[in-house]
């Protein structure tokens, strides 16, 4: 019983971090149903800058997080604007080939300036560790569960109760006739991807602080199992990324921690291709046909 | 869709290396008219994941060639490395070694640092009749031997393999750490970790000890507390982690911060300044790893060494820098001894050797191209290498 408390403890702190980089792919598919491949890239992104926050700058946690934050959202606006709007009258397929395309050029660039060798942050938040039982919890994860938690909380106000909320919405339901209401799509959208992308520096900040090693191709595995994450929630929901994310951290440390740790990763990407046979939209997903 | 396209990239460019290798063959395959210096290649990992073990090597390579030079060269020919980055990939590690010995006319190429990599160079190196060395690929299958156990005439190596290592880490947590229980999390995802875990295995269980459990991870993880808590609720005397420091710093980071204290084992894929740096001093007490060198080695060749590279880059030497400065005397000897620049009369002078003394140890070279040489089993105290036991080969 303990073990399995532990087990969920690990469980629920890396689903917090898939959680964060899933939200980023569901909103910017939610609004233009796009799959932004490049986001794990961001997420990378976030963490390198939250690294020259609290290394070069000798910045705290707080800072370097919103830091990262801002930074990820400008570079979030500025992927979109560069590559996917002049693309947004092109077939599906184009985009979604530009957006790997974009994941490439953010990793091998990343690469060029800060070289492929790992990097550890400095001690910024403390590693205390303390028992409840024989539970053992690390100041740590409690930052990172927390921030997860607040920084969703931020997110369902802004969707719910403010004016550009409420504008993402509409721009999802239906784009043309947001714009015909007088909605500015094109400034619906930057904010999309600057939200998403924020999450997703956020995201690399707390996974550079926790697991204290940072590397320019760090993006690549979570960005996919976050991906997963989106998709089992259901894509185009932000509570069903939540939940997406959080399930995915648990099944991948139960399957680690009583199964075989071997299995692991293909046991994720199984879950894809089963929640696709079975259930497309996901488990939040709204199941609309689409008309011919 | 990304593994896809690697995979696209990969199989273009061994087309290209292999068509390349088998235009090679007419070419002369030595530059050196005059005789006046002759080139040696360096095709090393710079960059990538193991650039920590490339740039090292080729640290101590370059001074062994700044010594020679500086004292007048092999036979009055000065020395002139040839330095390609392999970004730490196979696939480039093939179209380097191609480029070294079809365009820039080199005598021989020194390395990869990693098995991997290394063996991708070696139908090259056959191929040309060019020989290839290694001074740290320590994988047991395919590097001086083919799969029919046949030599390969050009390949060498200065390093003992991994059983060898495997054999030794075994033998030290049942000798001298009595140990009777052991775990391994092993790095599933390369030749490297699975061959130390099989002889570690072996070893220990004709020791009279028995491996509770056997994990993997695969390369670039980070997340590992779900493998230790799983172990965290078993018996065990020690943890052996066959891996490289990427992973095995993060490893024993969180398994102390889970409250395992038991001691943690592992190979030479641990000799990195970055292990410290992401594990933690706190971290890294009772934590013992198996080398090619110490620094504590009080021998005097040893202490000389220390001292000409910590006077030149102002640290102590790891065991790389130590490897890639044996292998820089080591192919320089072998030139003079050949008294040639061709490619063939080294390759007889390298397998030739006996008695070579280097910074990591006296070695004659053994008839599978494997030196037969001694390890040093290093424990670290707050992130320090306090101890070394020297291991013969038996």
């Amino acid at each position: 019983m303990e073990q399995f408390l532990q087990q969920m403890v690990n469980g629920i702190s890396l689903g917090s971090i898939y959680a964060l980089i899933a939200l980023g792919y569901t909103m910017v598919y939610g609004i233009i149903k796009l799959i932004n491949f490049a986001h794990g890239d961001v997420y990378m992104i976030g963490a390198y800058i939250g690294f020259a926050a609290t290394t070069f700058a000798k910045l705290g946690f707080f800072p370097a997080l919103i830091i990262a934050m801002l930074a990820s959202a400008a570079l979030g606006i500025l992927i979109e604007k560069v590559a996917y709007k002049p693309l947004r009258n092109s077939t599906k397929i184009a985009v979604l080939i530009t957006a790997i395309g974009m994941s490439f050029l953010l990793e091998y660039v990343m690469m060029f300036f800060v070289g492929a060798e790992v990097r550890s942050y400095p001690k910024v938040l403390s590693d205390a560790s303390f028992n409840l039982g024989n539970v053992v919890i690390n100041m740590q994860q409690i930052y990172i569960v927390v921030t997860a938690i607040v920084l969703m909380i931020i997110l369902q106000y802004i969707i719910n109760k403010t004016k550009i909320g409420k504008a993402m919405r509409a721009v999802s339901a239906d784009k043309d006739a947001a714009q015909l209401m007088g909605i500015q799509v094109d400034t619906t959208i930057s904010f999309t991807f600057a939200i998403g992308s924020a999450l997703a520096g956020a995201g690399g900040v707390l996974v550079g602080i926790y697991y204290n090693s940072i590397d320019p191709l760090m993006g690549m595995m979570p960005g996919l199992k976050a991906f997963v994450a989106a998709v089992f929630g259901g894509i185009g929901s932000i509570p069903g990324a939540m939940i997406g994310g959080l399930s995915i951290g648990i099944m991948e440390t139960l399957v680690s921690g009583y199964g075989n740790s071997m299995y692991r990763d293909a046991f994720v990407f199984a879950i894809l291709i089963v929640i696709l046979i079975i259930k497309p939209a996901g488990i939040l997903g709204k199941n609309t046909k689409e008309k011919v | 869709m990304k593994k896809l396209l690697s995979l696209l990239i990969a199989s273009t460019l061994i087309i290209g290396s292999l068509t390349a290798c088998s235009g090679g063959q007419d070419k002369p395959s030595t530059g050196n008219g005059d005789a006046k210096e002759v080139k040696i290649g360096i095709n090393y990992e710079l960059t990538g994941d193991v650039a920590s073990y490339g740039n090292a090597s080729v640290d101590g390579i370059l001074m062994a060639f700044d010594e020679i030079n500086a004292a007048g060269g092999i036979n009055g020919m000065q020395i002139v490395p040839v330095k390609i980055d392999n970004k730490s990939d196979s696939a480039e590690a093939t179209s380097v070694a191609t480029r070294l010995m079809t365009q820039e006319g080199v005598v021989a190429s020194l390395g990869p640092a990693t098995s991997g990599n290394f063996m991708a160079t070696i139908p090259v190196a056959m191929g040309s009749k060019i020989p290839v060395i290694s001074a740290s690929a320590t994988a047991d299958k395919g590097v001086t031997t083919d799969d029919k156990g046949n030599v390969n005439d050009f390949v060498f190596r200065l390093c003992f393999n991994d059983s060898f290592q495997g054999v030794t880490m075994a033998n030290f947590a049942s000798g001298n750490l009595s140990a009777k229980k052991a775990v391994i999390i092993k790095d599933n995802s390369s030749d490297y970790g699975k061959g130390l875990a099989e002889n570690f295995r072996a070893t220990f269980e004709a020791a009279g000890g028995t491996i509770v459990a056997e994990e993997g991870y695969v390369g670039k993880d980070k997340d590992f507390n779900a493998i230790l808590t799983k172990i965290k609720g078993q018996e065990f005397d020690v943890i052996f982690i066959p891996g490289y420091y990427q992973e095995a710093g993060l490893i024993i980071k969180q398994a102390r911060d889970l409250g395992i204290k038991a001691p943690v084992l592992g190979a030479d894929g641990f000799d990195s300044p970055v292990l410290l740096e992401l594990a933690g001093p706190e971290a890294l007490n009772d934590v013992y790893f198996s080398n090619h060198y110490s620094s504590l080695d009080q021998d005097p060749k040893v202490q000389d060494f220390i001292a000409a590279y910590k006077a030149k880059n102002n640290v102590d030497p790891n065991a790389f820098n130590a490897l890639g400065y044996d292998l820089g005397q080591y192919i320089a000897d072998a030139i003079k001894r050949a008294n040639s620049t061709d490619p063939v009369a080294i390759k007889d002078a390298l397998a030739d050797t006996k008695g070579f003394a280097g910074v990591t140890g006296t070695f004659d070279m053994g008839e599978d191209h494997n030196p037969i040489k001694s390890a040093v089993v290093i424990g670290l105290e707050n992130g320090v290498q306090k101890t070394s036991v020297k291991v013969d080969p038996k």
